[in-house]
């Protein structure tokens, strides 16, 4: 079964502006999946229709088979989401909001309030559960968000950049545990900026630009389609000159890094060989641009030129 | 106890009990907003209709004289009531509401599997809590300066619930329409203080010229005092049964308004 299932989905706002052009996009159960675009894209828009915060103008969603304008309860019910923009009362305590979030779910008191408990000190805001949210660092905030929909445990969970200024210990925490949740059967699906963060995450990938879906694929195999990688090398010993690689276009950063464009046809030990009979040492490598930011970028420079 | 991986295999939903908690979820946390800030919310009217007695019963109301057969601060008592009753049950849920709009945590509701008119009816129980609320402390201050004495406790309590949920709608219905903190306020300053105090609060629309009789009855807030004054007194200026058709009547056409407008997403959905 999908979790998600839109078909034709259209959105034009009252000043005109047509958010989302007749969208198809299906996300199976237990899928960790990125929806990727930029900014204006349609992608909170897309998400807003889906948890009934934006009306549609055409179309149709399925939440887990639930359709969204003849069992909009239950379809809600099977959904967690997590804005982009902070929506909890700056007044109340961390508690009180996530024990209110499960009261609208129908999950009595008590359970809500053990769930609270394990929540909150899954996401380390147990120490902060009596002060006033407004007093959380972003971080904190970010991860409240997080705790407050995950209360009734949802069948899918759906994340708006979540990360959004969060430092890189607690992202790096913070997809451990979305890892965790997905991994127990909760399907996730994923809007971000952090593109290394789509990568490392999620298995599937839709890229929306200007309404449209531009792209669908499987993170693996859209990642493979990245026709040439330019990887930084840092040497152990300065270098005078951009060394000779044939095949290899090299060009020399500063002393002691190079930037080697590698096409999907050749392989990095041939690289590393002919750097070797060159008495060149490599230490580190990495890769220039993220490969799914490039393989973004190219699909929306082509999207735009369209 | 349920876990994650339990949640994500199909759960029947059992929609009673959803609503049921649901719905006390809502009464629950506006109670608790009440509470915790009591300085704003039940204190002033308990000042201001100490106030009242002080300069319109003990100072003024010895000028008057009797009004409908008895003393002028036993006279005025139910009206003051009912005032500070409406006022605040109207003005919880235009703040409450609104200011959930504006903080954007009314989205917390949106995206829950409540309906709209459970929502509506959410927020409308916590108007009628601070009105209740309310009414006892200004009651309390009232039987510091005069008797009250309780003629027909039914038409008492029909009387306060069906206005305290028609402004308590009222308010509901303002905050969807408000854009901004000043049209939350109009309402009460400009349209609901002028109606109570037109509406027969202190004095009699007998007293009055007959043409300003006949603009008076047109006046909502009338019949909900007189059918107040009613219950404690035994006299008013307006056939009882009237006024409780008109409090009824003003409760459902609010209460479908609000309904349908929430359905619609006006000033909550894109």
């Amino acid at each position: 079964m999908n979790a998600l299932s839109v078909r034709g989905l259209t959105k034009t706002y009252k000043n005109g502006v047509q958010a989302l052009k007749g969208i198809d996009l299906e996300v199976e159960q237990g899928d960790f999946f990125a929806l990727l675009g930029p900014n204006g894209a349609g992608k909170t828009t897309l998400i807003g229709i889906v948890t009934s915060l934006v009306t549609k103008t055409a179309g149709e969603a399925r939440v887990f088979g639930h359709d969204i304008d003849r069992e909009l309860e239950s379809a809600k019910a099977c959904i967690g989401v997590v804005p982009q923009e902070l929506n909890f009362n700056m007044f109340e305590s961390p508690e009180t909001i996530v024990v209110n979030q499960a009261g609208f779910y129908g999950i009595a008191r008590p359970e809500a309030r053990r769930r609270a408990e394990r929540y909150l000190k899954q996401l380390q805001l147990w120490d902060k559960r009596d002060k006033a949210a407004r007093g959380l660092s972003g971080g904190m905030k970010r991860r409240l968000m997080i705790a407050r929909a995950l209360m009734h445990e949802p069948r899918l969970l759906i994340l708006d950049e979540p990360t959004a200024g969060v430092d890189i210990e607690i992202r790096r925490s913070m997809w451990d545990f979305l890892r965790e949740i997905n991994r127990r059967g909760t399907t996730i699906i994923l809007t971000t900026h952090y593109l290394e963060e789509a990568e490392t995450l999620c298995r599937n990938i839709a890229i929306i630009d200007g309404g449209r879906i531009v792209e669908r694929d499987r993170m693996s195999s859209l990642l493979r389609r990245l026709h040439t990688e330019t990887f930084v090398l840092n040497a152990n010993a300065p270098l005078a000159a951009p060394p000779r690689l044939e095949g290899f276009p090299v060009r020399l950063v500063d002393e002691q890094t190079l930037e080697v464009d590698v096409s999907k046809e050749q392989n990095l030990n041939d690289l590393f060989g002919r750097l070797s009979q060159l008495g060149i040492e490599v230490v580190s490598m990495r890769n220039k641009v993220n490969r799914l930011e490039e393989i973004f970028m190219r699909l929306v420079d082509k999207g735009v030129a369209a | 106890m349920s876990t994650l991986a339990e949640s994500a295999t199909a759960q029947p939903l059992h929609l009673g009990r959803v609503r049921w908690i649901g719905f006390r979820t809502i009464v629950r946390r506006e109670y608790h907003r009440i509470i915790r800030i009591w300085t704003q919310t039940i204190l002033p009217s308990a000042v201001t209709q100490a106030l009242y007695f002080a300069i319109f019963g003990s100072l003024l109301g010895g000028r008057v004289g009797p009004m409908g057969g008895f003393g002028y601060m036993q006279y005025i008592a139910p009206g003051l009531i009912m005032m500070a009753v409406n006022i605040n049950s109207y003005s919880n849920v235009v703040s409450s509401f609104y200011g959930a709009k504006w903080g954007k945590h009314v989205e917390e509701l949106l995206v829950s599997p409540l309906p709209s008119w459970l929502i509506v009816s959410g927020y409308v129980a916590g108007g009628l809590v601070r009105g209740f609320l309310v009414g006892i402390a200004v009651t309390g201050v009232s039987l510091l300066f005069t008797h009250l004495h309780v003629q027909h406790p039914l038409i008492i309590a029909g009387a306060v619930i069906l206005t305290s949920m028609s402004f308590a709608l009222g308010g509901f219905l303002n905050a969807l329409f408000a854009k901004n903190f000043d049209q939350v306020n109009i309402v009460p300053t400009f349209v609901l203080t002028p109606l109570n105090y037109f509406g027969g609060v202190f004095y009699s629309v007998a007293l009055l010229p007959h043409w300003a009789q006949a603009i008076s009855y047109f006046n909502p807030i009338l019949y909900m005092i007189n059918a107040f004054r009613y219950g404690f007194l035994g006299v008013s200026d307006v056939n009882v049964a009237v006024a409780f058709a008109i409090m009824g009547g003003a409760a459902m056409v609010l209460f479908v308004a609000a309904i349908l407008l929430m359905d619609r997403g006006y000033g909550i959905r894109d």
